[in-house]
C-alpha cells in the first residue's frame, strides 16, 4: 500500500512538472513568434519600418546607447523617480488612511472630496505641479506620487474599517487605547490590502512619471520617447517602451516577493 | 458585606434611525465571589449586551454595575472576556497572542510571562508557543484564547458562548478543562449560553432570561450534588436529566408565550 502510494505520488509530481513545462513552452513560443513575426514583417515591408522599426534595429540601437552610457542614465533617472514616487504615494496614502480612521468625523467630512479627487485624472495636475515645483526632478516625482496617493488612501481606509470588530473587542477588554488598537489589530490585519495596493501603484507610478517626463524633463525614458517622437525616430521610442516594460515587470516581481515574505502566516 | 458583582436595575436600549429596541429591561442580580453563573435564554434576550455592559464595553442606558463595592466606569483589569470564537491574531505566534493582554496593560514582566507560559503548559498546549494559530485545531485555539484571557489574572471571567463554535466532543472536553481551571484559580465566572446541558453541567446558579425585551425571569440554584461534580460527571448524574427536562419546559413556556 505504502509503496503504491509512493509511486502514485511520483506520478502526480511528474504530471505537475509536465503541465508546468507545457505552459512555459507556449509562453516562450509566443515570445519568439512575436519578435520573429515583427522582424519578418518589417524586412518584407508588410509594416512600415520607419514607424514600427524592427527588433534588430532596436537591438543595434540598444547596444549603441549602452556603449555611450546614455541609456543607463535615462533608465536610472526614470527608475529612481518611479520608485520614489511609488514609495511616497503608498506611504502618504497609508498615513492619510490612518488619519481618516483615527478621526471618523474627519473621514465623513472628507468623503465627497476624496471621491472628486479620485475621479479626477491626476495627470491633468501636471502643468500646475510643474509651475509650483519647477520643471525638474521634484515635479516629476510629485506626479508619480499624486497619481497613486488617493486610490491608496481609499483602498487602505476601507480595509482599516473592515477589520473584524471582534479583534478590537479583544483588545478593548484589556483596556487598549485607540493607538494600541491601531497598532495591534488594524494595521497588521490590513497588511495584505496594503501590499496589494502596492502592486497597483507600481503601474500607476510609471504612468505618472512618464507623463511628467513628457512634459518637462531633459532626461529619462519618458524624455527618450518624446524626443524620438519629435525627431521621428521610432526605434528610440520602441526601445524606451521595451525597457519600461522590463523595469516595470522587475518592480512588480519585487513587490510580489515582499508580499510573499510579509504575509506567509495567513 | 456586599456581593462581588452587583447589577442594579440595568436597562439598555439600542437606537437606530427607525427604531428603539430595548435589549435589556430592568435587570438586577448579584453574584458572590468564586461562583459560576450561567445566563440561559433564547437568542435576542440581551445576554451578550449584558456581558458587554459588565465588561463596560458599552454603557447601559440606565442602571449601575458594581464590582467589589465599586461602581465601574471604564474597562476594569479584573474582568476577563472570552468570545464565541478564539479571535487569536493570525499574524502573531501563540506566545505573542497570550502575551497580548500583558503588553496592553503594561504588565509584561518576566514573572507574568512565565505565569502565562505555565498556564499554556497546564492546559496541554506545551510546545505550541512558536506556532501560528492556523497550525492549531479549533479546540486548541480556544484553549489558547483562554490562556490569553487568564494571563492578565482577572478575578472574574465573562464567557460569551465560548464553546458554541466547537464540535460536540471538543466542547465536552473543553467544558471540563475550563471548569477545572476556573475552580483551581478560584475565579468567578459568568457564562452566556443557549445550551441547557452546558448550563446545568457547569454552573452553580442559572439565570433564565426571556427575550424581547431581555428580562431576568427566574433563578435556579443547582443542587449541591451536581455542583460538586465536574461537568462531564454531572452529565451522568440522574438529577441532571430531571433538571434538564424542567429547564426545557421553562424555556419552552417562555417562547410559546410570545
Amino acid at each position: 500500500m505504502k509503496q503504491s502510494n509512493k509511486v502514485l505520488h511520483a506520478q502526480y509530481i511528474a504530471s505537475l512538472r509536465k503541465e508546468k513545462r507545457f505552459i512555459r513552452f507556449y509562453q516562450i513560443v509566443i515570445f519568439v513568434a512575436f519578435f520573429a513575426l515583427w522582424e519578418t514583417a518589417s524586412r518584407n515591408k508588410w509594416i512600415d519600418p520607419l514607424l514600427f522599426s524592427s527588433p534588430s534595429t532596436i537591438g543595434t540601437l540598444f547596444v549603441q546607447k549602452i556603449r555611450d552610457g546614455s541609456l543607463l542614465v535615462h533608465s536610472s533617472v526614470t527608475l529612481f523617480e518611479t520608485v520614489l514616487g511609488f514609495i511616497l504615494g503608498t506611504l502618504f496614502g497609508t498615513c492619510l488612511a490612518a488619519l481618516l480612521w483615527w478621526f471618523p468625523r474627519f473621514s465623513k467630512v472628507a468623503d465627497p472630496y476624496l471621491v472628486i479627487l479620485n475621479a479626477m485624472p491626476k495627470v491633468a495636475l501636471g502643468p500646475i505641479l510643474i509651475v509650483a515645483l519647477g520643471p525638474n526632478f521634484s515635479s516629476i516625482m510629485a506626479m508619480g506620487t499624486v497619481i497613486s496617493v488617493i486610490i491608496t488612501t481609499i483602498v487602505v481606509y476601507t480595509s482599516f474599517r473592515e477589520v473584524d470588530s471582534n479583534y478590537l473587542k479583544v483588545l478593548k477588554t484589556f483596556g487598549a487605547s485607540r493607538f494600541q488598537c491601531f497598532q495591534e489589530a488594524v494595521l497588521p490585519a490590513s497588511f495584505p490590502t496594503i501590499i496589494s495596493t502596492l502592486k497597483v501603484n507600481v503601474g500607476l507610478s510609471w504612468v505618472g512619471v512618464i507623463v511628467g517626463e513628457f512634459l518637462v524633463s531633459k532626461q529619462g525614458l519618458g524624455y527618450m520617447i518624446i524626443y524620438g517622437f519629435q525627431v521621428f525616430n521610432f526605434t528610440l521610442v520602441l526601445l524606451s517602451l521595451l525597457i519600461i516594460a522590463c523595469l516595470a515587470t522587475v518592480m512588480y516581481q519585487v513587490v510580489a516577493w515582499i508580499e510573499k515574505k510579509l504575509i506567509k502566516n495567513r | 458585606m456586599m456581593s462581588f458583582l452587583v447589577v442594579h436595575r440595568v436597562s439598555h436600549t439600542y437606537f437606530t434611525k427607525k427604531t428603539a429596541i430595548t435589549a435589556l429591561d430592568n435587570v438586577s442580580f448579584s453574584i458572590e465571589k468564586g461562583e459560576f453563573v450561567s445566563f440561559l435564554g433564547p437568542s435576542g434576550c440581551g445576554k451578550t449586551t449584558l456581558l458587554s455592559i459588565i465588561a463596560s464595553l458599552i454603557r447601559p442606558t440606565e442602571g449601575t454595575v458594581m464590582l467589589e463595592g465599586e461602581k465601574i466606569h471604564s474597562i476594569h483589569p479584573s474582568v476577563g472576556y472570552m468570545l464565541q470564537q478564539d479571535y487569536l491574531f493570525p499574524w502573531k505566534t501563540i506566545q505573542e497572542n497570550i502575551f497580548l493582554g500583558l503588553n496592553i496593560m503594561g504588565i509584561n514582566t518576566q514573572e507574568t510571562r512565565q505565569k502565562a507560559l505555565d498556564l499554556l503548559n497546564g492546559i496541554g498546549l506545551k510546545g505550541t508557543e512558536h506556532h501560528y494559530p492556523n497550525q492549531l485545531s479549533g479546540g486548541m485555539r480556544q484553549r489558547a484564547a483562554l490562556v490569553r484571557t487568564l494571563a492578565t489574572d482577572p478575578k472574574m471571567l465573562l464567557l460569551d458562548e465560548p464553546f458554541s463554535a466547537l464540535d460536540y466532543q471538543t466542547k465536552l472536553k473543553l467544558e471540563e478543562l475550563v471548569w477545572k481551571t476556573l475552580k483551581d484559580y478560584e475565579k468567578t465566572a459568568l457564562l452566556v449560553t443557549h445550551d441547557i446541558g452546558e448550563a446545568i453541567a457547569m454552573s452553580d446558579r442559572i439565570f433564565l432570561f426571556s427575550a424581547k425585551p431581555g428580562r431576568l425571569v427566574r433563578t435556579f440554584l443547582i443542587p449541591s450534588e451536581l455542583r460538586r461534580l465536574s461537568p462531564f460527571a454531572a452529565r451522568q448524574h440522574p438529577t441532571f436529566s430531571e433538571l434538564f427536562q424542567f429547564l426545557w419546559k421553562e424555556l419552552d413556556s417562555l417562547e410559546t408565550v410570545k
